[in-house]
Order: C-alpha cells, then structure tokens, then sequence
C-alpha cells in the first residue's frame, strides 16, 4: 500500500479503529450516562492520537492540542453536564430512538462505509497514510454523530451527538491541517465547553418548564393551513 | 483604531451590563456602547473606500469591502435593537429583574455579529459563527416559556449539526492551503492569493462542507425549519437582530468562500447555488401563503431574501454580486424595521395571530401605517429599496442569458409578494369582529421604527456616492466575471 509507517502512526491506526467502534458503541447504548462514558473514551483516544502523531512528526503543536483536548472533553464537558443536569435527567435509562438498535447500527455501518467512498477520490492527492486513515475515519465520526443526532429523542444523548461530531472533525483535522494556529484550537475547544453548558441549560430549563427532556415531544410550534375567510 | 474600537465596544457593554451596580443602567449602557460601534463601523466603512482596507490589528482584525458593508448593517441594527428594546422589555413584568440579563446577552451578540466580519482567519471566523449562534440560542430561550425554550431547543440543534460539518470545512479548507506551498499565515486575502494553486477536488470539497454546515444557519432551504419558530419567539428586539443580520454573517463568510472558490478554475459551483438559492425561495414563497402569525411571515421572508441573495451570488457576474450586496444591505434595515413594527404590534395588542388583528389602521394610525410601509418594502414594492436590488439581480441573469433563473425567481418574489400583501392588508385594513380600542405606541419602539423608516424611504429613492463606492467594493469580493 502507501508509505512504511512508523511505531506510533501504527497505533494511531490502532486508535482510529477505536475512535470508529466507539461511536458505533453511542449508537448502540440506550442508556444517558452510557453514552457519556463512550463519549468520554472516544475523546481520550482522540488525545492519544494527538500525542503519537505529535511525537512522530516532533509537533509541539499536537501536544498542545492533545493537552487540550483532554481538558475540554474528557474532564471539563463530563463535568459540566452533571453539574448542570438533574440526576433524574443524567442516569436515565431507555432512550426513546426511532430505529431499533441492529437498524440503528446497520445504518451507522452504511455511513461509515459512505465516508470512505466519499473521501476516496482524494486519496490519490496525497501519500501521507495518516490522512489516508484519519480522513475516512473522521468523517465517519461525523456522519455517524449527525445520525445518532437525528434518530435519539433524548436531549442529552442529542448534545453528545453534535460534540461526537466535532471529534470527528477533529480527528481528521490533526491529519490534514496539523499545523493550524494554536489560538484558533484554543478558540474552538473553549467553542465547545460553551456548546455543552449553554445546550445543557436549556435542556434543565426545558426540564424543569415541561417536565420532559424527550426532545420528540417538543411539537407545539408547527405550520398549519390557514383557514381563509 | 476604529475597527479595534468597533469591536471592544459591545464587549464592555456586556461586562458593565453584567457588573450588579450598573445593572440598572444596562439599557443607556447598551445604547452608548452600541451607538458609538456604530459610528466607529461608518469610520472604517469611510476608511475602506478611501484606502479599499483597513487593518486593526495585522492578520486578525482586518476589513475589505464586503466587511466594512457587513460591519456597518450589523452595527446599525444592534444598536437600533437596542433602542427599541427599552418599552418593550418594560412590558413584560415576569422578567423585569432579568431584563440585565437579557442586554448582556444581547451585547454578547452584538460583539459576536461585529467580530465575525473583521476576522482575517477563517478559522476564527468558523469560532464567530458559532458564537454567535450560542448566544443567539440565549436569547431565544430569555423568555423561558414552553414554546421559547422549544425553539430554542430546535434552533440549537438544527444548527449545531451544521458547527462540526463546516469546521471539517474549514480544516479541508486549511490543508487545500497548504497544498498550495503557501507558507504565511492563512487569512482571506492569503488564501485569495493562492486559490489558483490549490487542489480544485479540496477546495470544492472545504466549499461544500462549509456551504453545508453554514447554510443550516443562514436558514437555506431544507435546513430552513428551525427559522420561523427561533425568529418569532425570541423577544421582538432580538428578533430585529436575528433575522436582520444574524442570517447574513454566516451567508457573508460563505459568499466570501465562494468568491475564493469563482476564482480557482473549478466550474459549476455558482450553478448550485442558484439552484439552492432558487429553492429556498420557492420554500418561504408558499410558506407566506399559509402563515398563520406574523412574526413567522416576516421570518419566512428571511427565508425568502436570502435565497435571493445566494441566487443573485451564483449568477456571478458583475451585476449580479452588485444585485447580490445591495439586497443584503436592503434586506437587513428593512426587516429589522418589520421586526420593530411586529414587536410594537405584538406588545401593544399581545397577541401573535394574524387572523386576531384586523383594522389596524383605525386602532393604532402609526402602527397601521408602518405596517404597510414596512411590508410593501420587505415584499419588494417600488420605490422601496429592495425592488431596486431585485431587479439589478434579475436585469443581470437577462443579460447573462439565464432566462429560466430569471422566470422561476421573479414569479415566485411575486407569489411572496402576493402572500405577504394578503395578509398585512386584512391585518391593517379588515373589519375587526369586536370594537378594537385605540391604543398608544410606546416612546423607544415609536422612535426606533421612525429611524428604521429613513434609510428604507431614502435608499429607494437615492443612494449616496459614498455607499455605492461600498456597494461596488463589497461586490468586488464575490467573484464574479
């Protein structure tokens, strides 16, 4: 195939394996506080990516980056929605979904698979096997996220979601744009605290106003035909 | 010094905002604050068209044309929005000790809206965006009643999904850059200057991504959904700002995208866009038939203008782009004015429905009467100004040869016209069932909507030199042939 790849590009390929089934296993879960904890690792092995490329390509930068990544999604965020969620809210099992789960996964599978068709053209740009990795994988993580985004009816599960999503983008950032400036990640990581703090207080306030976090349930505002006099 | 300025300015507001003992004063605070950014925003707007840029600080704050234009809509509207904002949060007494609350969240908003435009990185433009929209989602929930927090709820998620997609725009968009050989920094101008080099297949790929996950926000059709309940829940001065400018900042960095991508030699792209500038368009069109309350209709307007715009942007030509900023200019102070009108109904006769206010005219002389003003503008009747920017957009696809674009889009700024027409002539004109009583107009929402009327009047009628100069430059950064 491509390039011989070094020791830790190997176990960034281990981690990117990892980072995919753990966003299977969100789709899979139907438990709130299970699907924080894959959260959780798929982030930390977001990090651990950040720190084996950055001790390949000797990027101080990735460092940073990883540092970062487990301060903002790994302690800060975890902590914030307990913080801000009632207890009721966060143990919560059985999340309504629309799809079952074999189906839910089956589709995830489809996606994952859409991911890798969809960057291939672009494989043949470059020789680099971490972005022949990283790409596919990332964008993966960014489909499957917007799909468990869609198919959960839960708020909590629905905020995991879109921040799974931005580790997919980031997992495929830290192959194709390694050298982006230090403040625009500090800037996005700090993003994405606010995302869960500001999220999550409006799912307690919907909480405590409706008394129900079923986002499925939120139907009042709708477009109806107008009966013309 | 005047962009650095324009955008602390809203920033200190929101702190003194925050800060207990200037609590009481939030809304003079917020006047002042905004009020100056507003004046500082027309120094760089002169600046620009003397020197066609102007720099704050090298490489993270900088304004061209199409900047220095966006900057001054959305200082002009926040502080505006501001004004009005005094009667009408007085109104509402379950909030009145969290209306502090509610202006530094707002000045949050208006430091987002006025940061994002003079940001050189894209990437931090990326981080403005969502910002902006995070504090957007506040503001929508300020209210705090079941049908709020669920738009609220909507709105965040609906353009959430869209933060993760054009941040793996962005990131494509930065290797593209650096396919290219380009070393320095990447900012617009830089990336302006190496669009020739860089992959065509990364950057079409970074344009869609960014088009995707940016165009959630700005409320193109199919991603439009969450629009008319965030924009008629929010309180009606937020609501000036959302649907006045908040939707044509993200529309602005995607232009600005498309205008980088016009001018590497990838084709077809500016195709797409009519085709979803077009469809957006037709969306709202037949929505504004079958509306029910009239914050909606004049969010689904929103829905409509901005299809124009993109519509008008993927004619790329001279004229078109030309066509394209002006109804971003004309749209933005005249639906700010609708949304100032549509508050003062809303808080004057305290319901939202359209089929609840009949004679509006004899209730309320001036209410009634900017009424019809603000919806004969917004719907694009002459001499208002947004028939002029219609027709530079539809006098331009003629001139191209794009006879079909030029057909579908003006029947259906028609079939909205009709819609919006329909509605606020029962609203202003009809037979009201029981005897409505004569009612006051606040002072702040009195003086806000006057002021809102002066450019919607005079712009129709004649442009300054000086804005045409910023109309032609801000054109210029579209990319068009």
């Amino acid at each position: 195939m491509a390039a011989q790849m070094s020791a830790p590009e190997a176990l960034n390929t281990l981690s990117a394996g990892l980072v995919l089934i753990s966003a299977f296993a969100m789709v899979a879960t139907r438990q709130v506080q299970g699907v924080v904890r894959f959260f959780v690792v798929q982030s930390a092995l977001l990090a651990a990516s950040c720190f084996l490329l950055g001790f390949a390509q000797h990027s101080l930068h990735l460092y940073a980056l990883g540092a970062i990544t487990i301060i903002a999604k790994v302690v800060a965020i975890p902590w914030v929605l307990k913080r801000v969620l009632a207890r009721a809210l966060y143990v919560r099992r059985e999340i309504d979904q629309v799809f079952n789960i074999p189906s839910s996964l089956l589709l995830a599978l489809l996606l994952a698979i859409m991911a890798v068709l969809l960057v291939s053209p672009l494989m043949s740009m470059t020789p680099d096997p971490v972005i022949r990795i990283n790409l596919p994988i990332g964008l993966a993580g960014v489909l499957i996220g917007a799909f468990s985004l869609m198919a959960r009816r839960e708020a909590v599960p629905q905020l995991i979601g879109i921040l799974a999503m931005e580790n997919g983008a980031f997992f495929a950032g830290i192959a194709i744009a390694a050298e982006l400036p230090l403040i625009a990640e500090l800037t996005v990581a700090f993003n994405v605290i606010l995302i869960a703090v500001i999220v999550g207080l409006v799912a307690k306030n919907i909480q405590e106003r409706i008394g129900t976090t079923e986002a499925g349930a939120l139907t009042r505002l709708r477009e109806e035909p107008m009966s013309w006099r | 010094m005047a962009l650095t300025g324009a955008v602390a300015l809203p920033l200190l507001a929101a702190l003194l905002c925050w800060i207990p003992p200037f609590r009481r004063a939030a809304w003079g605070i917020s006047v002042a604050c905004l009020g100056s950014a507003f004046v500082l925003s027309l120094v760089v707007a002169a600046e620009v068209i003397a020197n066609s840029r102007v720099i704050g600080i090298s490489r993270w704050l900088e304004a061209d044309g199409l900047s220095a234009l966006v900057l001054v809509l959305v200082s002009f509207v926040t502080a505006l929005a501001a004004v009005f904002a005094r009667d009408y949060m007085r109104h509402d007494e379950e909030q009145s000790h969290r209306i502090w609350w509610f202006y530094c969240d707002s000045n949050l908003f208006a430091f987002a809206l006025i940061i994002t435009p003079a940001l050189a990185d894209p990437n931090l433009v990326w981080v403005g965006v969502e910002l902006i929209t995070l504090f957007a989602i506040l503001l929508v929930a300020f209210e705090q009643t079941a049908n709020a927090l669920e738009a609220a709820w909507k709105y965040s998620m609906l353009t959430m999904i869209g933060a993760p997609i054009s941040l793996l725009g962005f990131l494509v968009l930065f290797w593209a850059y650096r396919s290219a050989g380009a070393t320095s920094p990447e900012t617009w101008t830089s990336l302006a200057s190496h669009a020739a080099a860089m992959p065509p297949a990364l950057l079409k790929l970074a344009f869609l991504l960014v088009f995707v996950g940016f165009g959630a926000k700005v409320g193109l059709a199919p991603m439009h959904t969450w629009l008319p309940d965030a924009h008629s829940q929010a309180p009606s001065p937020a609501c000036a700002v959302l649907s006045g400018v908040k939707t044509s900042v993200p529309l602005y960095a995607i232009l600005r995208l498309l205008g980088i991508v016009l001018g590497s030699p990838t084709v077809g792209l500016g195709r797409w866009m009519t085709v979803i500038g077009l469809l957006s368009v037709a969306v709202a069109a037949f929505l504004l038939l079958q509306v029910r309350e009239y914050k909606r209709m004049f969010a689904y307007s929103t829905v409509e203008h901005m299809g124009i715009i993109l519509t008008g942007a993927g004619l790329a030509t001279h004229s078109s782009d030309f066509g394209a900023v002006s109804q971003m200019l004309n749209h933005s102070i005249t639906k700010s004015l609708c949304f100032y009108v549509a508050g003062t109904v809303l808080v004057t006769l305290d319901t939202r429905e359209i089929k609840s206010i009949r004679g509006l005219l004899r209730v309320s002389p001036f209410m009634g009467g900017a009424l019809l003003l603000c919806a004969l503008a917004i719907a694009g009747a002459p001499p208002f100004p947004i028939f002029l920017s219609e027709y530079s957009i539809l006098s331009a696809g003629l001139r191209d040869g794009h006879i079909w674009t030029v057909a579908i889009l003006s029947a259906l700024i028609v079939l909205a016209f009709i819609g919006i027409l329909l509605q606020v002539n029962r609203m202003a004109f009809g037979r009201a069932e029981q005897p409505l009583v004569r009612v006051t107009v606040p002072n702040s929402c009195r003086i806000a909507i006057v002021a809102a009327c002066v450019p919607v009047v005079v712009l129709g009628i004649y442009i300054p030199g000086p804005l045409h100069s910023l109309l032609v430059l801000a054109a210029q950064q579209l990319g068009g042939h």
